[in-house]
């Protein structure tokens, strides 16, 4: 197991190492710069400024530099926020991102596997339909018509929550906002159960449950390790791209996180910000991609890591 | 699919595709989708010609009003209406009768009235060309006889004053195009590339999937922000990307169906017969992956609809005067407590077709699953 870890850790760096790339080098092809204004900066300064940022250099030199900061775990000055580093707008993002998106997916999983195995166990029944109407609801809704309506909703006809801020991370502040990230995954956790269930409900283990006459409870207990697989799997990438935050929860909430970033970064070409969204997602979905193989070799014995 | 109606009495076995066809039409869901989306087709194709507004028709006289049964303007309003305009013609009204489509009212100003002013009554949205049926004391008072221009605004204007129905139309017709056209794209790559890699197997499969594997980990999401920044809001190239970014998943399914299909009788007998390898994929490979892919791209659909709802809501979608799905609902969603009508409108019409979809994806998944036969 963990020489499988190990290896997995190893040939995690190439594919870092292409991502790295590709976007460094499909930043910099993008027209404009991070010091285009409106109103052009006198050409002495801007000649200073990109000699102060080493945009000056050719652009295969500035890679190697980017890539050499990179390995001492430097992410660099940022462009836009200007008194920032990248490492200290991530010491201050990440965590907050991370608090909501685990708080969201927590729910989801708590509120969506029940719901999905109540689903397979009353199949085409009442509880089942209405199961799968609420589930397609949370994929098709986008979070962008959901935020405002749960801000009018709670925030100012009921008034019982603060329609946004962060608040130093306040309890009353984090419900809304946990709530938008979490319906979809809700939704998507509760049909991934259901069909997963529905699939395991017919395997012949639990037939033998059910013959020698145990309760609902044992079988559903019984069933949900087999119908979680799928599941995980899934749960991977989510994990990865909820605790890197979401761009439309924390905008129209206005909540700190590091979410808002890439697209901050990309439109004002901050290259070092992007790099470093880039960097820190991709370090997210490859960690989980590995918690993943190994919890699916935990719950499934067949499985076996090589 | 296979022509059934040519066949004048019914065989006795089914293909694949009859019995699939057979079941969606059982799926009561998965039918009334398949009507729901032919009719939000039809209406975002003809819908807009019939409406009677033009898409980007600014009415300065129509600024937010909200969605109504009734024409405007409302006679509550008018007095105030003729009121503003009487102002810009330096006179004052007065005698205002609404009757029908006309209104009657009297101009007074203590300085001979330039008729050539009443140009302003032609001039804004709710009136006709004026008619001076008395001029007395030399222009110093005139009798007009203004007919009312009759507007419906069904589901209200927008914050410039332009049809929200005509717009939520046009919108639906850039939608559905920008998921189609994105979900092909996705489509003709996904499949080529996982047929070729999964019929030809080996160190070559290898290699393309590893290609697969490598793009996967890649925060997709981003890359398309990026792309969009690259190519600079032209949706077209935008969607072309996406479809380029979204195939992915589509190679995997495909190869794992032509893993399997290679190794069926009628591939190695067409093997033996000496078909070309590029034959053999279009003649009995990917036709054998269609059920699958069908399923995927109905999902697929929804999927980009999303997505470009999603970059609209960022300001990197599609630019005004066009309009999407996506830029409406992110202009209601900004404006939710003044104007409701603007975020309720084009949020019912995605969440319908995208709900459609969903239904009509799982009614197939379920239609052509061998196994709950």
């Amino acid at each position: 197991m963990l020489t499988y870890i190990l290896r997995r850790l190893t040939a995690a760096i190439p594919t870092l190492f292409v991502i790295v790339t590709i976007s460094f080098f499909l930043m910099r092809v993008a027209p404009g710069g991070p010091f285009d204004l409106e109103q052009p900066l006198e050409a002495k300064v801007m000649e200073n400024l990109r000699r102060i940022y080493k945009l000056d250099q050719p652009l295969f030199q500035q890679y190697l530099t980017y890539l050499a900061a990179l390995l001492r775990g430097d992410f660099g000055p940022s462009f836009y926020f200007r008194d920032f580093s990248i490492g200290e707008l991530f010491a201050q993002g990440l965590p907050v991102s991370m608090r909501l998106g685990a708080s969201a997916l927590l729910l989801a999983l708590a509120i969506g596997g029940p719901l999905g195995a109540l689903a397979a166990f009353r199949q085409n029944g009442t509880a089942d339909h209405a199961v799968i109407g609420f589930a397609t609801a949370g994929i098709t809704i986008p979070n962008f018509v959901v935020a405002p309506v749960l801000q009018i909703v709670f925030g100012l006809t009921l008034a019982w929550l603060p329609v946004g801020g962060w608040n130093g991370g306040a309890f009353r502040n984090s419900v809304l906002p946990i709530v938008t990230l979490a319906l979809p995954q809700i939704a998507v956790i509760a049909r991934m159960t259901r069909a997963a269930m529905i699939e395991t409900l017919r395997a012949n283990h639990i037939r033998t449950l059910r013959a020698q006459g145990l309760s609902t409870t044992t079988i559903a207990l019984h069933a949900a390790r087999g119908a979680a697989l799928p599941v995980v799997s899934y749960l991977g990438p989510a994990a990865a791209s909820l605790l890197t935050g979401s761009v439309v929860v924390e905008t129209i909430f206005g909540i700190p996180g590091i979410g808002r970033y890439f697209v901050e970064g990309a439109l004002n070409r901050d290259y070092t910000l992007v790099m470093g969204t880039v960097v820190v997602v991709a370090i997210f979905v490859l960690l989980f991609n590995l918690l993943v193989d190994v919890l699916y070799a935990l719950l499934d014995p067949r499985v076996r890591l090589e | 699919m296979s022509d059934t109606s040519a066949c004048p009495t019914p065989p006795i076995g089914r293909s694949l595709w009859q019995d699939a066809r057979i079941r969606l039409l059982r799926n009561r869901a998965a039918v009334a989708s398949l009507i729901v989306l032919v009719l939000m087709t039809l209406a975002c194709l003809i819908g807009p010609l019939l409406t009677g507004h033009p898409y980007d028709r600014v009415y300065q006289d129509y600024v937010r009003v909200p969605a109504s049964l009734s024409s405007y303007p409302k006679a509550e309003a008018l007095p105030a209406a003729v009121q503003r305009i009487a102002a810009r013609v330096r006179a004052t009204p007065s005698e205002i009768v609404a009757q029908g489509d006309r209104i009657r009212l009297v101009l007074t100003a203590p300085r001979p009235i330039d008729q050539r002013l009443l140009v302003y009554f032609d001039r804004s949205d709710q009136f006709g060309t004026p008619v001076i049926t008395a001029n007395e004391q030399e222009g110093r008072r005139l009798s007009l006889e203004v007919p009312i221009k009759r507007q419906y605004f069904l589901f209200g204007t927008d914050s410039n004053g332009r049809d929200l129905l005509t717009r939520t139309l046009i919108a639906g017709r850039v939608s559905l195009a920008i998921g189609l056209l994105a979900t092909g794209v996705a489509l003709v790559i996904g499949v080529a590339y996982g047929a070729t890699a999964g019929y030809l197997g080996g160190r070559i499969d290898m290699v393309m999937m590893r290609i697969v594997d490598v793009l996967y980990s890649l925060p997709f999401i981003f890359f398309v922000i990026l792309l969009v920044v690259f190519f600079g809001r032209n949706f077209i190239l935008m969607f072309l990307a996406v479809g380029a970014i979204e195939w992915l998943d589509m190679a995997r399914i495909v190869r794992g169906q032509a893993l399997s299909i290679r190794r069926q009788d009628y591939v190695l007998a067409a093997e033996a017969l000496g078909v070309s390898t590029g034959g053999i994929l279009r003649r009995h490979v990917i036709p054998n992956t269609l059920g699958p892919v069908v399923v995927y791209v109905t999902l697929l659909v929804p999927k980009v609809i999303l997505l470009e709802s999603f970059l609209s809501f960022l300001g990197l979608g599609v630019q005004e005067p066009m309009t999407s799905w996506g830029v409406l609902i992110s202009d209601g969603a900004h404006a939710i407590q003044a104007t409701p009508w603007m975020l309720i409108f084009p949020a019912a019409f995605l969440v319908t077709t995208l709900f459609s979809l969903n239904f009509l994806g799982d009614g197939l998944r379920d239609a052509l699953d061998p196994r709950d036969r």
